[in-house]
């Protein structure tokens, strides 16, 4: 794909999505476009029935966990135009109460997509048919992927003799869940990278935990 | 038998002569043979006809997302083997391809020539076990018992290459992970010479059985606009008439180099998606033709040649301090990947297979979305099956290629 061709697409975007379109960049050679909210079905209509763009099929959407920002989550709208060969992302932002219109109307396929951004995410699709979990245990509690949400879970299940029936316990584990911390300030990729890594801060501190040690 | 569903009222409403009729709900799976693993189809019935549809997926969910968020780059790799385990390494290929991507890395021509060959394996591996699946469905056991003993020969050349017959863990960020042992070029062109006669004997047992077409010509149609509307790729969309190849049309590690023909449906229905899959098993082999041409050829390195990301060879670790250290580090820290996002999708032979990478500059995905093509395909199940006998629904999702691995992540 031309990078000719890409900015063509984003201008002619732009065009079609204003005013809704907040901001759009071309990064590695893939199209991205942030809309405000509430316009999120008026502009995935636009770009799918625009005969210059046609982005007729949805190819994927999903949650991304921001939990510093305001708005915590970004839902992602990956758009595929099979007479054009191009793709766009369209997002938007949103956090735990505000709920996003639903595209179920535009592309069938949001149907299920929505489903499982509420399910791992917690983020409500508002006019969504269908909305309950798609991916979790029945009665499933919380919203597995955000990133406040442990590895391990909250409870474990086993089938238990005497009730004969299988039973939902905390979860207790036999040993603890390590992580390590590898990040280091040692020189690896450094293309493209910030001067400053992240780990980076840690070599001061290394530093003066090893002139403690001599002294 | 009455117009629709008759909800029926009180029996005392019921005129002489009529009978009451309720809509039957029935559980498909999760236990059965035909569901393809582990899916629950709850279908309302009104008699034999299917009036709705509702699959229940995530008895396979392992949360592999999440656990992709733990671990490096590297460490993500086999997961993606564990997604769809019929084909796995057209998995590690989208996953791979969006790491190479952020990381702004060039895969050598022999490693990328290694990768289509394995690609287009996989591609065979993943028909193989469809299309006498699907028959399988219908009626037929034959094909499934033919097609398995020729599975077994190519998880072989799995292992020769990686050493495992299914969790290859083969491609990874950067190019694959070593180069092909001696002969394994020869035993592939030995089984490749011998297999276009297993394709055809296949073909000889199903595309003009009578009771094959019966059961699957006419049923489940979808026509271009609704395959893309309800996201469909692979296959699925090609059946439906649509040229649409991502190997054409976005082509990756140098399939714009290669010849092959995509083959298109005209009906889009279950018989057509069958032809379309054993005519991509013939193009497959074409493929697989020119690549190993290719590899006899190309000399050169399978790795990009970035000690920062690839780890150094073993030999050179038994002598080289900095070689002893750049192993060591990138098999405990990693590598950090520059901040970004990116979706990069390949033609993985279920469909569009495609990976959302987040990177935060850190040595692990911030956010790693896995697009199978799967879940698309079996949203549409209620779309495609409406209408349809009970029966049928086998043959729908039979056709529609799906394998829960990959749908419940």
């Amino acid at each position: 794909m031309s990078l000719e061709a890409l900015q063509d697409l984003k201008e002619h975007v732009l065009a079609v999505l204003s005013p809704e379109a907040i901001e759009a960049d071309i990064v590695r050679g893939e199209l991205c476009v942030t809309v405000g909210r509430a316009s999120i079905v008026k502009a995935l209509t636009r770009l799918r029935d625009d005969p210059n763009c046609a982005f007729t099929c949805l190819v994927d959407l999903c949650g991304v966990d921001w939990p510093a920002r305001e708005r915590r989550f970004d839902v992602v709208y990956n758009l595929l135009s099979v007479t054009s060969n191009l793709r766009c992302r369209v997002k938007v932002h949103t956090d735990e109460e505000t709920p996003v219109p639903s595209v179920a109307e535009v592309f069938s396929a949001a149907g299920w997509f929505e489903r499982e951004a509420w399910d791992l995410y917690g983020i409500y699709f508002s006019d969504n048919p269908d909305l309950r979990r798609l991916l979790t245990d029945y009665g499933f509690d919380g919203h597995p992927l955000r990133k406040d949400f442990p590895l391990t879970g909250f409870v474990e299940v086993r089938y238990d003799e005497e009730q004969k029936r299988v039973v939902y316990e905390p979860v207790t584990l036999q040993q603890d869940y390590r992580t390590f911390d590898f990040l280091s300030p040692w020189e690896g990729m450094t293309r493209g990278l910030p001067p400053s890594a992240p780990g980076d801060e840690k070599a001061g501190q290394a530093g003066a935990a090893e002139d403690q040690g001599h002294a | 038998m009455p117009d629709g569903p008759t909800a029926a009222g009180a029996a005392g409403d019921l005129r002489p002569g009529e009978v009451e009729i309720k809509n039957l709900n029935l559980n498909f799976g999760p236990q059965h043979p035909a569901a393809h693993g582990v899916l629950r189809l709850v279908l309302e019935m009104d008699g034999e006809i299917v009036e709705r549809a509702d699959p229940h997926i995530g008895l396979l969910h392992r949360g592999t997302e999440k656990l992709i968020e733990q671990k490096t780059y590297l460490q993500a790799v086999p997961y993606f083997d564990r997604l769809d385990y019929v084909a796995p390494m057209n998995q590690e290929h989208a996953f791979a391809l969006a790491t190479e991507k952020l990381l702004d890395l060039e895969v050598p021509p022999r490693g990328q020539a290694i990768r289509v060959l394995y690609a287009e394996i996989g591609r065979v591996l993943n028909h193989l076990l469809n299309v006498p699946a699907y028959a399988m469905d219908v009626g037929a056991l034959t094909p499934f018992l033919w097609a398995f003993e020729e599975r077994e020969k190519l998880m072989a050349f799995y292992e020769r290459v990686c050493g495992a017959r299914l969790h290859a863990a083969y491609f990874r960020p950067g190019g694959v992970h070593r180069d092909l042992p001696a002969g394994l070029i020869g035993d592939i062109r030995e089984w490749r010479a011998a297999f276009p006669k297993i394709v055809d004997d296949i073909e000889t047992l199903l595309t003009e059985n009578r009771i094959f077409k019966q059961r699957s010509v006419d049923i489940g149609v979808v026509d271009a606009k609704d395959a893309l509307d309800w996201g469909f790729s692979g296959p699925m969309l090609r059946a439906s008439g649509l040229a649409w190849d991502l190997r054409k049309a976005q082509p990756y590690d140098g399939y714009e180099a290669y010849d092959f023909d995509i083959p298109v449906g005209r009906n889009g229905d279950c018989y057509d998606r069958y032809l379309v899959r054993v005519e991509e098993m013939r193009q497959s082999l074409r493929i697989i033709d020119q690549a190993l041409d290719r590899l006899e050829t190309l000399d050169g390195a399978v790795a990009a040649d970035d000690n920062k990301v690839t780890p150094p060879k073993r030999g050179e670790m038994k002598r080289s301090m900095e070689a002893l250290i750049h192993h060591f580090k990138l098999y405990t820290e990693g590598y950090r990947v520059p901040a970004g996002e990116t979706y990069s999708a390949v033609e993985a032979p279920k469909g569009e297979f495609g990976v959302y990478l987040v990177a935060d500059g850190t040595n692990k995905p911030y956010r790693c979305k896995i697009r199978a093509p799967g879940f698309a395909h079996l949203q549409a199940t209620e779309f495609m099956s409406k209408g349809h006998m009970l029966a049928d629904v086998c043959a729908i999702v039979g056709s529609m290629d799906v394998v829960f691995g990959e749908v419940d992540r």
